[in-house]
């Protein structure tokens, strides 16, 4: 039989704009926010949107702080949420940020990073939250970080982003730029029987016999909506498996442990990486976000000259993906990390490098992007 | 008797390990109670009951109710309630919230949810002071009331709760205490009955942080001071200038019927994907 090919359909679009395509793809119903550059047109769009899907609510709220709880409000509710904003937004998101993270309420933050600190250059790309979506909220805490670095990718992330958040019940921060969000590219969008889009776990039993934070195999206690007949407390306290709150130390530990297990040992599932001419490298560039762009295009220009050099480009930053990272450091000379700031995540490189390879950094905080040249003469030099 | 235990058992969770944590004297528990009588009065299901709470000793009313519980960070609890009602629009949601809770930190949220008209029923319990921390000065403590951290009196004024959420566009406003316990009930129950964002702040002694220092020598003096010192609305339209200075206003302030946002805003998106759909139909 023969099958008709189909088409996919393309759009010329912003990076901010294909994240939107890529939320409602993942079946995103909900969005609050609060302006901020270089993130508002993923609310614009989302403005304009949202009203078409059914059931689909779009609010801007009075600032970052309120867009977070009631995207943690609309997740418990049973939607899959959203919310995007940029640095000075992302410090204002930390602590319901952390109340999401406590709670175990899937959701996804898109922070397109600026020139920073403070009000720092809004309309300049960065990369310097990259340890704040780490370690911003206070408290020792699980957290899935992933980056994009092409309009494509802010489409195919978002929805690794959402299916993170919904599979592990936990927040998932996108970490954009303002390049990679500011950039119009052609991409394809996938058909929705393309893709798989997961769901949260419901509970499979009555409620009167559903514990709302159970130890289960996985890690992960299913998830009912308010108002679905489980009624169940949910606190930002340390709470025992039933939700209540609880400082006896057995049961703080073995709610903490849980949520770091959950997270570590699906290890595997979240990292996330491309490998480019690695088989042999004996330099390799790490590198994420709009960087990344510059770095595979000075490993092909070292390549014309001969010089073996391989690219690893980042999409998932935490947890950091170190079995990816390990074996290059065994095979090659140096790895040389290029990133927007004085050296986020070339602290994990190191940390897990551990003296194997020689690592070196190209740091640029002035707002211009690392440049293709830059990287290849350090290739060269290195 | 028979009514209360059996709403006790109704209501309140079994799984929860009781003592609660109010103090002797604490007029939490008299709201609870009347929370708890007004939604069996009116006969919603529990399962349909969202209660969402900040933090402090009002926050812990949370754990002890058996409805959908949420408890929440601290002045936050509006923005929660406003996801979750957006979001599920049958829902009852109701916020329970001090006066540091939604005065103070939360202060601008509560204005946006009174601006915006979201269909919630804010329980606004004003004792004057930050309970649960030590009796810290709030910003509804009046001036010249000492407090942890105005030992020599304080100097700032104080926010009326009720004028605020009138002024930021509720579209139900009330004021009742723990005092008054058939009109608490009666308010309450009406607030919840109306659409869009209705307000009820409840003035509710805490002897153990603010009275013991303000003069009022035993948990009898704050009740008796509630009785004194305030009074019906209409009847405090009809005294002097001078009087009304030493009294407080209670009864219904505000009843506009407004619809809330969650109802605009869900006619707007039927409205919208009438008209697509009749464009796509029309080529």
């Amino acid at each position: 039989m023969a099958t008709k090919k189909r088409k996919r359909k393309e759009l010329f679009a912003l990076g901010n704009e294909a994240v939107v395509e890529g939320a409602l793809l993942a079946g995103c119903s909900f969005f609050a926010g609060y302006p901020i550059t270089p993130s508002t047109e993923i609310a614009e769009v989302m403005s304009q949107r949202l009203p078409f899907v059914h059931d689909g609510v779009f609010i801007q709220m009075e600032d970052e702080i309120a867009s977070m709880g009631a995207i943690i409000g609309a997740s418990l509710a049973g939607r899959k949420t959203m919310t995007a904003t940029s640095g000075p937004g992302f410090s204002l998101m930390q602590e319901n940020l952390g109340y999401a993270c406590m709670t175990e309420v899937p959701l996804v933050l898109v922070n397109v990073m600026r020139g920073g600190p403070s009000t720092g250059m809004p309309t300049s790309p960065a990369q310097g939250d990259v340890q704040q979506a780490r370690w911003g909220c206070h408290g020792d805490h699980p957290i899935i970080v992933l980056s994009a670095c092409n309009v494509q990718e802010c489409l195919e992330m978002t929805i690794v982003a959402f299916n993170f958040a919904e599979k592990y019940r936990t927040p998932v921060i996108l970490l954009l730029d303002e390049i990679t969000a500011h950039t119009r590219e052609k991409i394809s969008l996938p058909f929705p029987d393309e893709l798989e889009i997961l769901a949260r776990v419901a509970p499979a039993m009555p409620p009167e016999w559903y514990i709302s934070y159970e130890e289960t195999m996985r890690g992960v206690p299913p998830l009912p909506p308010l108002g679905s007949g489980y009624r169940f407390h949910v606190t930002g306290l340390t709470h025992d498996k039933n939700g209540f709150p609880t400082s006896k130390p057995d049961e703080v530990k073995a709610l903490m442990y849980r949520q770091f297990r959950k997270i570590d040992q699906f290890f595997y599932d979240i990292q996330l990486v491309d490998e480019v001419q690695c088989e042999d490298a004996e330099i390799v560039v790490v590198a994420y976000g709009c960087v990344a762009r510059s770095a595979e295009l000075a490993v092909h220009m070292a390549r014309e000259r001969g010089v073996k050099a391989g690219f690893l480009k980042l999409k998932t930053l935490f947890p950091f993906p170190k079995s990816a990272l390990q074996p290059l450091a065994r095979q090659c000379r140096t790895i040389i990390v290029p990133e927007m700031n004085m050296g986020q995540l070339s602290r994990e490189v190191k940390r897990v490098n551990n003296g194997l390879a020689q690592v070196q950094t190209i740091n640029r905080i002035d707002g211009q992007i690392i440049t293709p040249s830059e990287i290849f003469k350090s290739i060269m030099q290195a | 008797m028979a009514q209360v235990t059996e709403l006790i058992h109704n209501y309140l969770r079994h799984n929860k390990k009781f003592p609660h944590v109010y103090c002797a004297g604490c007029g939490h528990g008299i709201v609870l109670g009347s929370l708890i009588r007004s939604v069996h009065g009116l006969g919603y299901s529990k399962d349909d009951i969202v209660l969402v709470a900040g933090i402090g000793c009002s926050g812990r009313m949370a754990v002890y109710v058996d409805f959908n519980t949420v408890h929440t960070t601290h002045g936050r609890a509006l923005t929660f309630a406003t996801g979750i009602k957006m979001a599920n629009p049958k829902l009852k949601v109701i916020v329970v919230m001090g006066d540091g809770d939604a005065m103070a930190i939360g202060g601008n949220h509560l204005i946006h949810a009174a601006r915006r008209n979201i269909g919630l029923t804010a329980l606004v319990l004003n004792n004057n002071i930050y309970g649960m921390t030590g009796g810290q000065s709030s910003p509804t403590s009046p001036e010249g009331t000492v407090s942890a951290t105005a030992p020599f009196g304080q100097l700032e004024r104080s926010f009326d709760i009720v004028d605020m959420a009138i002024t930021s566009g509720a579209s139900y406003v009330a004021r009742g205490t723990v005092m008054h316990v058939p009109m608490l009930d009666g308010l309450i129950s009406d607030a919840l009955e109306k659409p869009g964002f209705n307000l009820v702040e409840i003035l509710t002694p805490c002897h153990t942080q603010y009275g013991r220092k303000n003069k009022f020598k035993t948990v009898v003096d704050m009740y008796t001071w509630y009785k004194t010192n305030t009074m019906k609305r209409e009847l405090y339209a009809q005294k002097s200038p001078e009087e009304q200075q030493k009294l407080t206003p209670i009864g219904v302030f505000r009843d506009e019927g407004w619809p809330g946002l969650e109802t605009r805003y869900a006619q707007l998106r039927t409205k919208l994907q009438e008209q697509e759909s009749c464009q796509s139909s029309a080529n």
